[in-house]
């Protein structure tokens, strides 16, 4: 075929043909690789769509909440309560704090659910006929609590009636959006036949709609009202521990990596150390929750479920990996600048300073916000320090307890309303995911300014 | 000695120098090197080096590679001891003082000794920032105003300020190859030092660039003591006045430029000379 146009006008040399065969093969396993590998990448791509596909499909219409809209009367009748007692007729604050106390208890012991029950029914079609149970499952269990609370700050309400916003009960929520099948028999429905009668008539007359489920976000976890649960001390819990995680380990690690990278004399002790922090980033991380139960709270007797024993745990975690990230960064320097650093008469540590630093800083950084977002996910060890427990409480300080984003996941996941807590997972893995993207971001656009700066 | 009186005047074509032997002669001796040995873990790089260095000349040193030339030079400012298992034996004097002395402070000597290097390695910050780093950490300058003198100066000693003088904010690795050594270059002598040491300063440049850094040693001779270590035999000959030459780690042959390349003693220095080992 190409004997013609081959230059000298004669057949192919025997040594042309033998490349020509061994050529056919080469091409096809690079042809191979290249299909393999594309392969890998359409594969890895389509699980990761499907993955945020579903929790996209799952977890949006959780951000979409049933409110009820009602009018509530303050009766006086059923808030039989003396007048809040007021600071001046009081000598001292301890006593005005003390009546105070007794009044709220007093509001506390009162019928609410009297009140709310009271709203529903004007609130329903004339002639409804539901008992009051039925009507109760209606409203999420917290009305109560938000129109005493409503009173507390404002006892002027007595006698008065006003519109107050409640959200629907988790059942109201779930049989509105569908997520239990409409087709069911009675026995296997959650509200009776009348409640479920009630809330078709609401969400017809406008009593009840959807809106922002800004409760997700603003509110702490709740198991007596699921349709008020959020995420908020679990936000609260996580950004304490990075707070600590990014104190602790980032300067340890990056110290201890230019300790030993650049200080440290090459010895048998150091090539030790090396290995086991090589090792320590291979440790399963919840043996690093055993460490923390044994060290932190056992012997050091730190509180329990406290994001500062989870953000001491998750350090330790994150170290061998901001040590070895670091350590790679410095490797990568040019023996070239060290060397115009040291012949200017730079001292090791100026050296260090004004010119490897800066210039590892990016990928010290990446590495750095990388590691913390992985330690912000991580689940494993915290269930071990007790930071699985009911929280519901936003934490204000790393003492209080708390629980974390990715442990409030793993609660929700298990929690037994399922259909009204299984978008509210996605909810919250979609919160998760967020918080990450964010830092990542945050990550890839520092990287990307720092290295057009360098 | 015939023979070589003869050779001594005829050499001025292939020198090529403004300073002739003579003059060479009555210069003060700024380094002295004697029996300095060099080891790297248990392998000998240098065999008992000994050579007087003369002040404001330049001394080139030459030889094939891995001769030891590199590792000579990098004794002059103690850079070797940044290698990990280097042992350097011997003594080296800075005017009489010992640099190996153990209460002499190594810093303080790269601050006295500047170095440029093979490749030119300016730092990746600013033009400016680049010259001042030196007067900065050694705190040579008592004011802004005395540290953009010195800037200024040292660029202009280095032949750089009229190309950089409108973007001294712009970072120093985006400079041409060129330009880049002359700033290492600027860098090195705004600390003022004494010696400076370049470590084939113009193998990484084209021929232009190599002529235009040429033509700044034979003018930075004025002020500075100079040692060179080149691949280029021309080179030696054109820039310098001293030229040693190396081989297998020893020192082979020293002495004035135009007579090593003209009359050389030893065989093998004639045999690298004229390309016969290499």
């Amino acid at each position: 075929m190409t004997d013609a146009v081959s230059p000298s006008g004669t057949a192919p040399s025997a040594r042309t043909l033998a490349i020509r065969a061994s050529l056919r093969r080469r091409h096809l396993v690079e042809g191979l690789f290249r299909a393999l590998g594309l392969a890998a990448i359409i594969l890895a791509l389509g699980f990761v769509t499907l993955l945020f596909a579903d929790v996209l499909r799952k977890g949006v219409p959780a951000f979409m909440q049933s409110n009820l809209h009602l009018t509530v009367t303050f009766d006086p009748e059923v808030i039989d309560v003396g007048p809040a007692p007021a600071r001046n007729t009081f000598t001292s604050e301890a006593e005005y704090s003390a009546a105070s106390l007794k009044w709220q208890r007093d509001v506390a012991l009162l019928n609410w659910n009297k009140i709310v029950e009271t709203a529903l029914r004007e609130a329903a079609p004339a002639g409804t006929e539901i008992d009051t149970r039925q009507l109760l499952t209606v409203a999420e269990t917290n009305a109560r609590h938000q129109i005493r609370e409503a009173f507390v700050a404002d006892p002027s309400l007595l006698g008065r009636s006003v519109e107050i916003d409640v959200l629907a009960s988790a059942n109201a929520d779930n049989w509105i959006k569908g997520n239990i099948d409409r087709a069911l028999g009675d026995a296997q429905q959650q509200l009776s036949p009348a409640a479920r009668a009630l809330i078709d008539g609401f969400v017809a007359d406008g009593t009840i709609t959807t809106g922002f489920a800004w409760a997700v976000l603003t509110n702490t976890d709740s198991r007596a009202a699921p349709a008020a649960a959020g995420l908020l001390g679990a936000f609260f819990g996580s950004l304490w521990m990075m707070l600590i995680v990014i104190v602790l380990a980032v300067p340890i690690g990056v110290a201890s990596a230019i300790y030993l990278e650049e200080f440290a004399p090459k010895s048998r002790l150091t090539d030790f150390i090396e290995v086991n922090i090589n090792n320590l980033a291979a440790v399963p991380s919840i043996v690093f929750g055993l460490l923390g139960a044994a060290v932190f709270i056992n012997y050091l007797h730190l509180p329990i479920s406290a994001p500062i024993v989870g953000g001491l745990v998750l350090t330790l975690m994150t170290l061998p990996t901001i040590i070895i990230a670091t350590r790679g960064a410095l490797l990568g320097v040019s023996p070239a600048l060290r060397q115009a650093a040291l012949g200017m008469g730079a001292s090791k540590t100026q050296m260090v300073f004004h010119h490897v630093l800066p210039v590892t800083f990016p990928s010290i950084l990446t590495a750095t916000i990388l590691g913390v977002a992985h330690a912000l996910g991580e689940t494993a060890p915290l269930l071990l320090i007790g930071m699985k427990a009911f929280v519901a409480s936003v934490p204000v300080s790393p003492l209080d307890q708390a629980t974390a984003l990715p442990v409030q996941i793993y609660l929700w996941q298990g929690n037994e309303n399922r259909n009204f807590f299984e978008p509210r997972t996605a909810a919250a893995i979609m919160v998760l995911l967020a918080f990450m993207i964010v830092l990542n971001g945050i990550a890839i656009y520092l990287r990307s300014r720092l290295e057009k700066r360098a | 000695m015939d023979i070589l009186d003869t050779a001594r005047r005829t050499a001025s074509p292939a020198a090529g120098n403004a300073m002739t032997s003579e003059m060479l002669d009555t210069h003060r001796i700024r380094l002295t090197a004697r029996d300095v040995t060099v080891h790297y873990g248990t392998k000998q790089a240098l065999h008992g080096i000994s050579i007087d260095i003369p002040s404001h000349a330049v001394t080139s040193f030459i030889g094939p590679s891995g001769c030891g030339k590199s590792t000579f030079l990098r004794c002059i400012n103690r850079m070797n001891d940044t290698i990990e298992g280097a042992k350097v034996g011997g003594t080296i004097k800075l005017d009489g003082e010992d640099i190996y002395d153990p209460s002499l402070d190594v810093v303080e000597l790269r601050a006295r000794i500047g170095m440029v290097f093979q490749k030119p390695n300016p730092f990746p910050k600013s033009i400016f920032d680049n010259v001042a780093y030196g007067p900065r950490i050694h705190g040579l300058a008592q004011s802004k105003a005395d540290l953009d003198e010195i800037v200024h100066l040292s660029l202009r000693r280095a032949g750089l300020w009229e190309e950089v003088k409108d973007r001294l904010s712009e970072p120093g690795t985006g400079l041409s190859g060129g330009q880049q050594q002359r700033l290492c270059i600027a860098r090195a002598i705004a600390v003022s030092p004494e010696v400076i040491l370049m470590d084939e300063p113009c193998s990484a440049l084209d021929p232009i660039a190599t002529a235009i850094i040429e033509e700044l040693i034979d003018e930075l001779r004025e002020n500075f003591t100079i040692v060179i270590v080149t691949h280029s035999m021309q080179q030696a000959a054109r820039v310098s006045q001293k030229t040693a030459f190396f081989h297998l780690g020893k020192l082979i042959e020293e002495g004035n430029t135009s007579d090593i390349f003209t009359n050389p003693v030893h065989k093998q220095t004639q045999d690298y000379i004229t390309g016969r080992i290499g």
